[in-house]
């Protein structure tokens, strides 16, 4: 959705960005999600294909969930260091998603994968590049 | 993800954004991955049919809701309670045909669509054309065939967003080939 028209009256832009009141049954985002599952699962081939499918979803929708939830939670200010950042993705992002908070936090490096050992856990691997920044940051 | 079916997670319900946004990320793959809209509304109708055969036994599973008498009464049943379990909201039911086969949806507010504009280049997208599957697919699984499109659509500038359904057929319990 890149080219918007707004044709004069955009009342799009005029609406509030508070917590939307509908709510939404589990099963039915679940249902969504199973069968965006298999659609992607219909044009691929690997499943490694597959995963990156999915992971392309997903992002434009945390670009989107960012935005508003900055906006809501921490008054437009972003976290740029990478401690913050995992705090604000365990703290408001998960609350966001999932209802409630994350359960723990480990870790720390920039490429997600997931790993199923006794429930489901996020590895996210950052770049060198990243941990040395931020070292340099906290000098300061 | 790995995830026991709890029956205890079931009537849980989450907040409309999560989904709105899903579902928004659907659609914009749908259009990259197709040409042309009529493909992508074909498309939303399909998976819209995959989801609604399933639905339905979540829906019968978890509301003590027997078998309806007439149309009348599942347009009654599909605007009370099933919207309001998935999606949150009552659409009204309004414009019966004199011979009361067909009906309209009238949808105040769509959790689809929170926020949604369609661009000028998409303008023949039925954006949540899934709902016409979804609703098709379900009926079909409880013996009745329907045809569900949308007459109105907010996102092209009309002022409410009207889903038509009409019954077609009551649909005949055929036993599997070969299954004597």
């Amino acid at each position: 959705m890149e080219t918007r028209f707004t044709r004069g009256k955009s009342a799009i832009l005029e609406r509030s960005l508070t917590r939307p009141k509908t709510e939404v049954s589990v099963s039915a985002f679940a249902l969504l999600f199973s069968e965006m599952v298999q659609y992607c699962q219909s044009r691929v081939y690997s499943v490694s294909e597959l995963q990156a499918r999915l992971a392309d979803l997903g992002q434009g929708v945390g670009a989107s969930l960012l935005d508003v939830l900055v906006l809501r939670e921490k008054n437009g200010k972003r976290e740029t260091k990478v401690l913050n950042i995992l705090l604000f993705i365990k703290v408001s992002v998960w609350r966001a998603l999932f209802g409630k908070e994350a359960d723990k936090l480990d870790g720390f490096p920039a490429k997600v994968t997931v790993h199923w050992h006794k429930g489901t856990t996020l590895m996210i691997k950052f770049d060198e590049a990243v941990i040395a920044r931020d070292k340099a940051l906290e000098g300061r | 993800m790995s995830r026991q079916s709890n029956r205890t997670t079931d009537s849980k319900k989450m907040n409309s954004e999560l989904f709105t946004l899903t579902y928004g990320a659907l659609v914009t793959q749908l259009c990259k991955d197709y040409e042309n809209d009529e493909e992508v509304n074909k498309q939303l109708d399909k998976m819209g049919y995959n989801i609604g055969v399933r639905l339905i036994e979540d829906f019968l599973a978890r509301s003590s809701i027997g078998r309806c008498q007439d149309f009348r009464e599942t347009a009654d049943v599909i605007s009370k309670v099933a919207f309001k379990m998935y999606l949150g909201i009552t659409p009204s039911v309004t414009n019966w045909s004199p011979a009361g086969d067909e009906l309209s949806l009238i949808l105040e507010s769509n959790p689809l669509v929170d926020f949604v504009e369609l661009p000028d280049n998409h303008s023949s997208l039925v954006y949540s054309n899934l709902l016409c599957g979804v609703l098709r697919g379900a009926l079909e699984m409880v013996q009745m065939a329907v045809d569900v499109k949308f007459a109105q659509d907010t996102l092209r500038g009309d002022n409410v967003t009207e889903i038509r359904m009409k019954f077609i057929k009551r649909i005949e319990e055929n036993l599997p080939a070969g299954d004597e």
